[in-house]
């Protein structure tokens, strides 16, 4: 009951003298700020619903229980569905595909941008312009309406929105990597490198990719962000996950026609959508804030906007 | 055709070369044309030339085989990819867009009265928007540090990549369903009709206007607080405070003005950004603009409207994208010399 913990009194020792894991070393830092804390908390709350509620589900999600729209009660804590199913075991069940298909567009998305833009800022020349401007076709549509291009001929097949989003991510990504890259590529210890011969893509992957730690840990946050808010939303419009497996996109858009009846339908996996987003946002403003600083944090967070177009995130 | 064709117009500074205003308005121009045209080919790879059939994928695997012949002939599917494409493009330039594969009306007919409802949203949204950001932002920067700074700064974290369509779902929420009844959730406009224009309906346009002006008015506040805090800090500004001017003086004619060219930027990537936005919103609330469109020709997989609708909606990105730079460029004076 009372466990005294008597750990947390003792402040970490000062900065280790060599930081060789320097991401862990800023996420711990920016966990440890009052606003990645609650960033954390809420994003892990909603993390741990979707990863543990498949396992603690009191109905299955797909059986027809009582009759559609009715409020909740002691044997249906959120009430039914539109169709009489248990609004609390779909929405125990219907997050961990949404945060599985956010993870690989964010992966993609990030690695492929991260590859675009070092090569093209340690390349130069005309493989510099040939590769951003093709960058920049991508970045003319809309992140969504792309997704929504791809799915309109091929069909809402998972492996392919989780292409296309992670595809959508590319330009913004790249853009970033490229100005980082560009400040970090002038530097002595790349030219001393260069110098000795070693190979170019040697020189990206071993000299120039681990100074952009800070870029490279933002952007994660971001485009991880901006994944869940699109996937969520294609899921809404019907075009993600098919139905009548639950999602909390699609959840919140069949029952919107029993708002009336019974709200919970539709507010819980809303709410949970926002957690998710609104504490990986915060978390994200952190790690952006402990590693360039408050003002520079505020203005690339700004920039991000919905469009997720940042101009420069400092290596 | 590039850079270098722009007469200089006679602005002080400006020597033999372009101006640089006019300059970038050249080079982004052609260069924005440029990556429309290979836009345009992507959309049209993407919908009608993939591998597999477009017929196949409208029809569904169990159409008849004459009917998917059909289809391949009035989509032109038997011609080779490079005509196709110069039929659609020649098409889309000289204003026959074809007819909509889902009801055999004409494409324009459909959209064109969507484009006006989408862009009496979009403009509505963006300024307001605009407006309330930037007002918010020079005067949670003036109380820096009070109580009223921080409570907005909250309120623009906690609200800040909220999901459009999560917005909105609260929205109709709270207005028009559970807890209130005092707006519509659903706009009666009639899409194909265009008999109601969006602003002889007001009333239906709050809600999808103010779902889009909450998702981006914290980045504006925070890019403009942000920028005037550091505007404030400057050395000009405290030469200025020295010099006995104003607090408002100080605010309006030094600190302002250097504040607002970054968050120019910032306003312009959020019309970017409602691009793409109107499409969750409008389907929310049944609003009857392109977006909504895009998603019908999506579900009916309907290939004319699809191709059209998305390339109005990139025209429009790569368009606004150098908008907002020139004004941006012309927004901030020490980058405006030529170098």
């Amino acid at each position: 009951m009372t466990a005294p913990a008597p750990a947390p009194a003792v402040p970490a020792p000062a900065a280790p003298r060599i930081r060789r894991r320097e991401w862990l070393h800023i996420l711990t830092r920016a966990a440890r700020t009052p606003r990645g804390m609650v960033g954390l908390g809420l994003a892990l709350v909603v993390v741990l619903i979707a990863v543990i509620g498949p396992f603690v589900v009191s109905y299955p999600p797909l059986a027809f229980v009582t009759v559609p729209g009715s409020p909740p009660s002691a044997k249906f804590p959120l009430g039914s569905d539109i169709l009489g199913r248990d609004v609390l075991s779909r929405v125990l069940d219907g997050g961990w595909q949404l945060l599985l298909m956010a993870t690989g567009a964010m992966i993609i998305g990030v690695v492929l941008g991260t590859a675009a833009g070092i090569a093209a800022a340690q390349l130069r020349g005309w493989r510099d312009g040939l590769i951003m401007r093709t960058v920049d076709v991508i970045l003319a549509f809309p992140q969504l309406v792309f997704a929504l291009l791809l799915v309109s001929i091929l069909g809402p097949a998972r492996w392919l929105l989780v292409l296309a989003v992670g595809i959508s991510h590319v330009p913004q990504v790249a853009r970033v990597m490229r100005a980082a890259a560009l400040d970090v590529s002038e530097r002595d210890f790349v030219k001393a490198v260069e110098i000795t011969g070693v190979r170019q893509s040697k020189v990206m992957s071993g000299e120039i990719l681990p100074n952009l730690i800070t870029p490279l840990m933002v952007e994660t946050g971001l485009r991880l962000t901006y994944s869940i808010v699109i996937i969520t939303g294609l899921s809404f419009i019907g075009f993600g996950l098919q139905p009548p497996a639950p999602n909390w996109g699609y959840m919140i858009n069949e029952n919107r026609i029993i708002l009336t009846s019974n709200p919970w339908a539709v507010v819980a996996p809303a709410i949970l959508i926002a957690i998710l987003t609104v504490g990986l946002n915060l978390f994200t403003d952190a790690i952006a804030r402990v590693a360039l600083g408050i003002e520079r944090a505020e203005k690339i967070i700004a920039e991000a906007a919905g469009t997720g177009i940042v101009s420069e995130i400092p290596a | 055709m590039t850079a270098d064709v722009a007469p200089a117009p006679p602005v002080a500074g400006a020597k033999q070369r372009a101006h640089p205003v006019a300059r970038l308005i050249w080079t982004r121009t052609a260069l924005g044309l440029v990556t429309l045209f290979v836009v345009s080919i992507l959309i049209f790879a993407a919908t009608q030339l993939l591998p597999g059939n477009a017929a196949t994928a409208v029809l569904g695997h169990n159409a008849s085989a004459s009917a998917v012949r059909t289809l391949q002939l009035r989509l032109g599917l038997n011609k080779p990819p490079a005509t196709q494409y110069w039929d659609w493009l020649s098409g889309v330039l000289s204003g026959r867009l074809g007819t909509s594969l889902a009801n055999g009306q004409s494409v324009w007919g459909l959209v064109g009265p969507r484009l006006l409802n989408s862009f009496v949203l979009v403009v509505l949204a963006g300024f307001i928007g605009a407006f309330i950001g930037v007002g918010l932002g020079l005067f949670a920067a003036i109380r820096r540090d009070k109580p009223v700074d921080h409570a907005l700064s909250v309120g623009a974290l906690a609200v800040t990549s909220l999901p459009e369509f999560v917005v909105a779902i609260f929205l109709v929420i709270i207005f028009s369903t559970v807890l209130l009844h005092v707006l519509p959730g659903v706009s009666p406009l009639e899409s194909n009709s265009g008999a109601l224009k969006p602003w002889q309906a007001p009333k239906e346009l709050v809600l999808p206007v103010a779902a889009l002006v909450v998702v981006i008015v914290p980045y504006i506040f925070r890019m403009m607080r942000a920028a005037t805090i550091e505007a404030m800090e400057s050395e000009y500004v405290e030469m200025a405070q020295l010099n006995g001017l104003s607090r408002v003086r100080v605010l309006l004619r030094y600190a302002f003005p250097n504040a607002i060219a970054p968050t120019i930027q910032v306003i312009g990537l959020n019309f970017l950004y409602l691009a793409g936005g109107i499409v969750l919103v409008e389907f929310v609330f049944d609003y009857p603009g392109i977006g909504q469109g895009l998603v019908n020709a999506v579900a009916d997989r309907d290939i004319p409207q699809i191709q059209f609708i998305v390339l109005v909606l990139t025209a429009f990105y790569i368009f606004m994208n150098i908008l907002t730079d020139v004004v941006t460029l012309m927004a901030t004076p020490r980058r405006r010399v030529p170098r």
